[in-house]
């Protein structure tokens, strides 16, 4: 071996080289303080090699790179850990960062004759945080794609060529293929080479002046080789530990749903060490056309502050107010920060963002559930465009729920776990819990008493202090109650025997918010004959329900349907014979006389959405349609939108096995 | 220096060091020798040479220091194969990676009236579904065949040359294939005339269903072999 060294040695002087590098003295001794710099050569080397191998999987383009991402995410072998290291690491650095500059700083490092290595440290910190907003987007999912459009909107503030610099930077004006070829350039390529150079730089400096010992030195003197080493090893460590704890507490690292120009995210937020100018731009002194000055002019004297500190240092005044202006931000930006994420959590609009979370963790897992199932043939998003179960409640949402309801509410609700008691429910709405946990409960959404239909704000049940076990969901309320049936099951067997109760006919959850509640299906027959009913008659409704939600072919109801299709066929006749729907209804056979709407079909896709189109046709309410707009008939919505919502009331879509959604 | 001394090992549990580490601390002995006396005239290695020559009086204190070093290069060689390791892992995905068989592997190509009577063969797209990573794409070409009809009966042949995998052409002059990449000859039954192709040109199964579909099993195979191996 040795002899193997010193051939290796004779060729190429490592050995001096490596004395070189290896035995740099540290006055004082080695000490802990000194390891930030080296943390943070160590993750950039780390994020130069995982993002040199996540560079091999990622396609940077809009049609492709949330695909990609989610390929090496979710579905390449140890994917997850490469794409969570980098993720992660990423996040360390601001710490390593902000470590490394406070221990420059209070040590007076920064100081004559260190100037010109304490700016490349500067400008250094400025590419690194410049790699981490570029990273941000290349996922592109909504959560990057609508942060990042905050950020590239500010460069227009910038004074005489703002409009120019945007266009540049996003690649045109609107946001597209090149704004993700450009970034990633930026990001893998512009970026990381300037930075090997200042690290280059900001060694070789740091060499020629040597380590500034932190005062008083106690110790003696030592090499960096091993005593130093060591110590940097061990913190190196200890970051890498902590990195992979959260790869694997994340199993990686989150991808939200496919970025959406047509989709809002309220929850977009820049990451979180960009927090405080974020919600430093919010502060009222910045409104209208003085934010320039909280975006640019400021951020930019204080940089240029910082740049400042090696002269302001050279007094002893100057340094403790140097020291003393890093520990105020510090202050000021922990504290903004703070007030980002209270805002977020807790203040007047804190309902709609958490719930903005919810519904994004819902689509990106569908997307992810769908991308494995179907595959995907143009784009993520595509398969989001045309999914029932994600498109069918936004347009309930929109265009039904101002009358229907869809199991009390209007369809985009979130089911949260059930609260055991009054107290459990009182604990998850705390601001405190807010802060942290996913299973919090904001009091403007709703809750019920297990078993009961009617949803009341968390904060009236709370207010009302009953004890007892409450579903949970995040959901809008509203202002007015329903006033058209709940197509929760809609056409399903209990939804039909509850249609069929008089009782219930008449409530707010099925006609009694319509004009039926006085028509002749309530008067003539549910009230005047159903309440009459004796026991075989009974019987005999009970089967004409099955038989009539047989007409639906529901497909959750497939195989009872098919296990009942004895039962069913009495039905059939019952329905025709002996109760005789058909005095009133068409069924099977065409019936011009009759006025109640068409039974044959009835729940089926086609009759959903024959019905939704023009609920005035003939077959349906041509007399007597109460308020419901024709919605194919006047163009409000397409064949297929209305296709969309009939496949989702009839749960007709894909269902992942063990899918983690609940709902 | 104090803050290394929990890690002192009694000497039974120093570890058998390797011979790296022997190396590297042999080195250092050198160069602490070298520094000591070149650089005699610098106020650094004159801090330098005290601290040596007072620590070096301590009497196991060299052993602590190879197992220090021992470490560092342990933890160091850690940390640093952590983010090789994941980017690795994931670089093997492909091998690892199974093709989706999708049902027996035939393509209906075209129909029998589509193919010339005479015995010239001809070229027909392969229109299937094919996964591409992420995509899933349906009905698009996945490569070419060449069908052609002897004594009534349809025979089918790649067009992928089984030398390097160029693309084989029809001579319609002389009647033959060829493949223009490094010159290799074949009959319309695909045996070689010349060339340096290793194996004739594939065959491919055909069924003829509903009395005039042409259905063909498509399959790709590994170039070099004297006798066709599917690519999976
Ligand atoms: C200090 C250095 C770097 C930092 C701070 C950094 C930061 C980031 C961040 C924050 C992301 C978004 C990750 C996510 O949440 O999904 C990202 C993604 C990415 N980075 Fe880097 N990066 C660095 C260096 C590099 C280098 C050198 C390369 C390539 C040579 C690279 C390639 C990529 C790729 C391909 C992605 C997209 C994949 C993904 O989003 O998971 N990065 N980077
Ligand atoms: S590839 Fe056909 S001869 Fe070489």
């Amino acid at each position: 071996m040795k002899t193997l060294i010193n051939w290796f040695d004779h060729r190429t002087g490592f050995r001096s080289l490596t004395k070189e590098v290896l035995l740099e003295n540290i006055p004082g001794g080695s000490r802990w303080r000194y390891v930030w710099g080296s943390t943070l050569t160590f993750a950039l080397f780390v994020q130069f090699i995982t993002g040199l191998f996540l560079w091999m999987g990622y396609s940077a383009s809009s049609g492709d790179a949330w695909e990609s991402v989610n390929y090496i995410q979710n579905e390449m072998t140890g994917g997850w850990l490469l794409r969570g290291i980098h993720h992660w690491m990423a996040q360390a650095m601001p710490i390593l960062l902000l470590l490394h500059l406070m221990q420059v700083l209070v040590d007076g490092a920064y100081k004559a004759p260190r100037e010109v290595n304490f700016w490349f440290g500067v400008i250094l910190l400025k590419l690194v945080l410049a790699l981490s907003l570029t990273g941000y987007l290349l996922p592109w999912d909504q959560k990057g794609y609508w942060a990042t459009k905050v950020a590239t909107n500010l460069a227009n503030l910038v004074p005489f060529i703002g409009p120019e610099i945007q266009k540049l930077v996003v690649g045109g004006t609107e946001y597209g293929h090149h704004t993700l070829t450009r970034f990633f350039a930026l990001h893998a390529g512009v970026l990381p080479a300037l930075i090997v150079l200042l690290v280059i730089g900001h060694i070789y400096l740091f060499r020629r002046h040597g380590i500034t010992p932190a005062e008083p030195i106690k110790k003696k003197d030592a090499f960096f080789w091993p005593d130093q080493v060591f110590k940097d090893a061990v913190a190196c460590l200890a970051v890498m530990a902590t990195v992979l704890f959260f790869v694997i507490w994340y199993h990686g690292a989150h991808l939200s749903s496919p970025a959406d120009p047509s989709e809002p995210f309220s929850a977009a937020r820049p990451d979180w060490y960009f927090l405080y100018l974020f919600q430093f731009l919010k502060l009222p002194a910045f409104a209208g056309d003085k934010e320039v000055w909280g975006a640019i002019y400021i951020p930019s004297m204080f940089v240029g502050l910082i740049c400042l500190m090696p002269f302001i240092g050279k007094w002893k005044v100057g340094h403790f107010f140097n020291v003393g202006v890093m520990f105020a931000f510090l202050g000021g930006a922990g504290a903004l920060t703070y007030l980002a994420k209270h805002e977020d959590v807790a203040g007047p609009n804190s309902a709609i963002y958490l719930k903005a979370l919810l519904d994004n963790e819902r689509d990106a897992r569908r997307a992810i559930e769908l991308a494995r199932h179907e595959g995907i043939e143009s784009t993520a998003l595509n398969l989001l465009k045309t999914d029932p179960k994600t498109q069918g409640p936004k347009l309930f949402a929109q265009h039904c729920a101002s009358c229907h309801r869809y199991d009390g509410h209007d369809g985009l609700a979130h089911s949260l776990p059930d609260a055991k008691s009054l107290d459990e429910l009182k604990q998850r709405t705390s601001s405190l819990n807010r802060f942290a946990s996913s299973n919090s409960v904001h009091p403007d959404w709703s809750a019920r008493f297990k078993d009961s239909n009617d949803w009341q704000t968390v904060e009236a049940i709370i207010a009302a202090n009953r004890e007892g076990t409450f579903e949970v969901i995040a959901g809008n309320q509203f202002k007015e109650a329903p006033s058209a049936p709940d197509l929760k099951g809609f056409a399903s067997r209990q939804w039909i025997m509850d249609l069929l109760r008089p009782e219930i006919y008449i409530s707010k959850r099925f006609f009694g918010g319509t004009i039926h509640k006085d028509g002749d299906m309530y008067r003539r027959f549910l009230n005047r004959k159903v309440t009459k009913y004796d026991e075989e008659e009974k019987e005999m409704l009970k089967l004409v329900a099955l038989a009539l939600s047989a007409e639906a072919k529901l497909p959750l109801q497939a195989d009872l349907d098919k296990a009942d299709a004895e039962l069913i066929q009495q039905g059939v006749d019952h329905l025709i014979d002996d109760i005789s729907c058909i005095n009133c209804h068409t069924f099977q056979e065409p019936d011009p006389d009759v006025e109640g709407p068409d039974l044959t079909g009835y729940g089926s896709r086609q009759w959903i959405i024959e019905f939704v189109k023009n609920p005035e046709h003939e077959k349906f309410y041509p007399e007597s349609n109460d308020r419901m707009p024709s919605f194919g008939k006047k163009n409000i919505l397409t064949e297929k939108e209305i296709g969309l919502i009939a496949d989702w009331i009839r749960d007709d879509y894909y269902k992942a096995p063990n899918s983690p959604i609940t709902h | 220096m104090d803050n290394n001394e929990d890690i002192n090992p009694d000497s039974s549990a120093v570890p058998e060091q390797d011979s790296v580490v022997e190396a590297i601390s042999n080195i250092d002995s050198d160069i602490v020798q070298e520094v000591s006396d070149e650089n005699a005239t610098s106020p650094v290695a004159c801090r330098l040479s005290e601290v040596e020559t007072s620590t070096e009086s301590e009497e196991d204190f060299g052993e602590r220091r190879g197992f220090v070093k021992f470490l560092c290069i342990v933890i160091g060689g850690i940390v640093s194969a952590v983010p090789f390791g994941a980017g690795i892992w994931a670089y093997l995905n492909p091998l690892t990676r199974e093709k989706e068989g999708s049902g027996d592997g035939f393509v209906k190509i075209t129909t029998l009236d589509a193919i010339p009577a005479d015995g010239t063969p001809t070229k027909f797209s392969v229109i299937s579904d094919k996964e591409d990573a992420w995509n899933k794409f349906k009905n698009i070409s996945v490569g070419a065949i060449y069908l052609r009809k002897e004594d009534g009966k349809v025979k089918a042949l790649h067009t992928v040359c089984p030398h390097l995998g160029c693309f084989i052409d029809y001579r319609s002059i002389k009647n033959d294939f060829f493949c223009p990449c490094h010159n290799s000859n074949f009959k319309l039954d695909g045996s070689i005339v010349s060339g340096v192709s290793p194996r004739p040109m594939d065959p491919l199964k055909i069924e003829i269903r509903n009395k005039v579909e042409v259905w063909v099993k498509f399959q790709n195979f590994q170039p070099g072999h004297d006798h066709p191996i599917p690519l999976s």
